[in-house]
């Protein structure tokens, strides 16, 4: 396969998968925003999405203080923020365009009509009582592309390089999403209060993994129990172990679809999976979630530039 | 007037005063403060836009499958209970008194329960007719000298409210059976906030959503005697065709529990078992949406499908729970009612913090001969019936309903009580013509375990055809978002 063919499968998955994160982030955050009443202040909600996006300082450039309404428009429709919903959708269609004959028909189909739609986005869709039903729907068409390929694509390395895209994105934004709420989860936060309570929940519900909590673990929110769902439980398919083993295991095809050599992306994958496979919570817990979140933060964008010098840049 | 029951008059339970009904919003003397956001909102919003608000609400119910099954109509077997868009606001300290109440009522209804399969005290003590348990329908035998956990028969109880006036609440009937409503009560919440975001920012609007995790702690809580570790839950159901279905599998899935039917569970040795792939696995707590005369075989109707064979071996054998328990009905049942004032000042020697509505019993000669005489005014109920049927609204009846009541009254008195009419108040609801003042009830939920734990709010119902008393969903009522909100509330924002 061509490099420049594997990079623009690997970015489609990234993009796609990414504006359907930023749409779960931003509906988090504006319940809560609705919620501020009775939970408390709201402003630091808006600062952590835009961290957790990776559109902090880009924001920041262009306003001074985190609104709501300026933080939704930027990430959204502004078409300086590539990270943006409409911007993700826009890259993800280009380079699906560019490599059209690696889709099928049903995945090209998938992204067309969802930006055929963004193109003529209504102006007011932005307001607060539209956006929810905007951001289902932007979540529904990840999830047909992401159902579009699962379903009709041969599993070649096609496959791999979209499917690796996506896990590496999701692995990602699983440990930004937690991240930038280390704070809920300290022990001497641990009071359960309703304001912690929502803010645990909000944790969950950015990963939709509010009920897959109580189907793990039976029992009353625990910001130990929230952390260890989201880092090591196997189960959950955002979790970071989760999302390390695909990863690690589509690398794997890779290499063997290669003449089976190996290159620094594999074994900086193989390290991570181990890491979280064989890693305990309390252990997470006492060195900081913030410390070891970061760290891993950092490994993931190195895995990122070295699947790049491995197989995108030929 | 003949005297009423003792036990009502002595209750303290004033006759409500029978004028206009009271507006929550608008009150006597205009707008009242805890509506002042929702009249502010109101004002900016036009017809148009509600309207658009509340078909989009239907499809949201459509989608997430909220329905109710109503078995006697013809038509569309997945009905949406309609929702009304206008919250019905509570402030805090109009919530504090009631909750304070609810949770005194409920403990002595569960007091009278554990008394009544034991000792029964009360009823030594003469402050209720033997007859009147004894002879009950809802009365279980097979409950006699047994004492469940933490001693609770009605963990979930679902105590209807309704309101005369500013300071004026009654409770207007007690379920301790399987009362339902409870995922309106949070589907409503989810659906306001997604719908209205703007009017949340505006006020401090106590959450709900705890609701289920309150509910796995209270069942946890009374896990039997021989339970081997963490209890496990599961709720019983009748099946995918009970009008309730939704709700089971609603609060199972946010429990992370199994939603179990009479087959899914055996019995062997006294101890219950789900059949489950990796073989049977034991049941400690069994939250049943099935009326006593189901569940099992063995003890109850012999006939029925729908539950399993020895469950209440095992619940006598210390190996499982079952909420509510068996008998729990005896304390709601309708012609008992009017002495729960009598049952709290008996078991827990306070005055009753909530009235009843006072009541007469048509077994009681001079009380029915004051039915009978002034029928136009009364609402006539069945004691055994629910869900609104059975009954006789006085003054909205013809004169042939009145008498076909009053042979049936005469014909079986004991069946019947009577009340006068409330002027239930009345909220601003959404209808045809725009908006217009529709009468409302309430029903909190109470969770008893080893403590008593109560959700801010309930399922506000609302009679949405005019003047209508009538509020039940199986009688066409709708429902609305119940917010219990800080006394100095909106008007004071940003």
């Amino acid at each position: 396969m061509l490099s420049r063919t594997a990079e623009n499968l690997f970015w489609l998955g990234r993009y796609t998968e990414r504006a359907a994160n930023v749409a779960r982030g931003l509906q988090v955050a504006h319940r809560l925003h609705s919620l501020s009443r009775t939970f408390g202040g709201a402003e630091d909600e808006w600062r952590g999405l835009l961290v957790a996006s990776g559109c902090d300082a880009g924001f920041y450039a262009q306003h001074d203080n985190a609104s709501p309404e300026a933080v939704t428009h930027y990430l959204v429709r502004d078409p300086s923020n590539l990270s943006g919903i409409v911007p993700c959708f826009e890259a993800a269609r280009q380079n699906g365009r560019a490599v059209r004959t690696a889709l099928t028909v049903e995945m090209w189909e998938a992204l067309n009509d969802t930006w055929i739609e963004l193109r003529r986005l209504p102006p007011d869709v932005l307001e607060a009582d539209r956006l929810t039903t905007f951001l289902d729907w932007v979540k529904s068409r990840t999830l047909l592309f992401n159902g579009a390929a699962i379903d009709t694509m041969l599993r070649d390395d096609a496959w791999r390089f979209v499917h690796l895209g996506t896990m590496l994105e999701r692995a990602d934004n699983t440990a930004r999403l937690l991240d930038v709420r280390h704070q809920w989860l300290q022990p001497r936060n641990g009071t359960g209060g309703a304001v912690e309570y929502a803010h645990w929940q909000a944790v969950l519900r950015s990963v939709s993994a509010l009920r897959a909590y109580q189907w793990v673990y039976h029992s009353r929110l625990q910001p130990r129990l929230i952390a260890e769902l989201m880092i090591l439980r196997p189960e959950l398919p955002r979790s970071l172990r989760a999302c390390f083993a695909r990863v690690e295991q589509t690398l794997e095809a890779i290499a063997n679809n290669h003449g089976g050599t190996r290159l620094e992306c594999h074994r900086l994958a193989g390290e991570l999976h181990a890491q979280l496979r064989y890693g305990r919570i309390d252990a997470i817990m006492e060195q900081g979630v913030h410390e070891y979140l970061t760290l891993l933060i950092d490994r993931t964008i190195e895995l990122g530039t070295q699947i790049g010098a491995g197989y995108l840049s030929g | 007037m003949p005297a009423m029951s003792q036990s009502q008059t002595a209750a303290g339970s004033a006759q409500p005063a029978r004028v206009a009904a009271f507006d929550e919003m608008n009150g006597s003397g205009g707008l009242r403060e805890a509506y002042a956001g929702i009249d502010q909102w109101l004002k900016g919003t036009t017809q148009e836009a509600l309207d658009r608000k509340r078909r989009e609400a239907e499809v949201l119910f459509r989608r997430i499958g909220v329905t109710f099954a109503v078995y006697t109509e013809g038509g569309d077997p997945e009905r949406l209970i309609p929702f009304d868009v206008i919250p019905r606001v509570l402030t805090r300290s109009e919530w504090d008194r009631m909750a304070k109440g609810l949770s005194q009522r409920t403990r002595a209804l569960n007091a009278f329960l554990c008394d009544i399969y034991r000792d029964r005290e009360i009823l030594r003590a003469g402050k209720l007719p033997e007859a009147l348990i004894l002879q009950n329908e809802a009365f279980r035998a097979e409950m006699q000298g047994f004492t469940p956990p933490a001693g609770i028969y009605s963990h979930i109880s679902g105590i209807d409210m309704v309101r005369t006036g500013p300071d004026e609440f009654y409770v207007l009937e007690d379920n301790c059976r399987t009362p339902s409503g409870v995922s309106y009560m949070l589907e409503n919440r989810e659906a306001m906030l997604r719908l209205f975001p703007e009017l949340f920012a505006r006020h401090n609007i106590a959450p709900v959503g705890h609701y289920p995790e309150e509910l796995l702690e209270t069942l946890k809580s009374v896990a039997p005697p021989n339970c081997p570790g963490d209890p496990t839950v599961a709720i019983l159901t009748p099946g995918a065709f009970n009008s309730a279905y939704y709700e089971h599998c609603f609060l199972a899935d946010e429990m992370g529990i199994e939603v179990v039917e009479g087959i899914d569970l055996f019995v062997d040795d006294a101890v219950v078992y789900m059949r489950t792939t990796s073989g049977p696995k034991r049941v400690d707590v069994i939250y049943r949406r099935i009326d006593d005369e189901y569940i099992d075989p063995l003890t109850f109707k012999p006939d029925s499908l729908l539950g399993v064979a020895g469950l209440i071996g095992a619940y006598r054998a210390g190996n499982v729970t079952v909420c509510n328990a068996p008998g729990a009905g005896i304390a709601d049942d309708k012609s008992v009612y009017p002495y729960v004032p009598e049952m709290v000042r008996f078991y827990l020697g306070e005055e009753p913090i909530l009235s009843n509505v006072p009541t007469y019993l048509c077994e009681r000669p001079d009380e029915c001969k004051y039915v009978l005489e002034h029928i136009g005014e009364l609402v006539v109920k069945l004691t055994r019936g629910s869900g609104g049927y059975g009954m006789l609204v006085g003054p909205h009846s013809t004169a042939a309903q009145r008498e076909e009541f009053a042979a049936r009254i005469r014909a079986r008195p004991a069946d019947y009580i009577a009340q006068p009419t409330l002027a239930l108040s009345t909220c601003p609801t959404l209808v045809a013509a725009g908006i217009a003042p529709r009468h409302v009830d309430l029903r909190p939920f109470v969770l008893s375990g080893k403590e008593v734990r109560i959700v801010p709010g309930g399922l506000t119902r609302v009679a949405l055809t005019e003047g209508s008393l009538v509020v039940n969903s199986s009688q066409g009522g709708g429902t609305k978002d119940t917010w219990v909100i800080d006394d100095m509330p909106a008007g004071s924002e940003k």
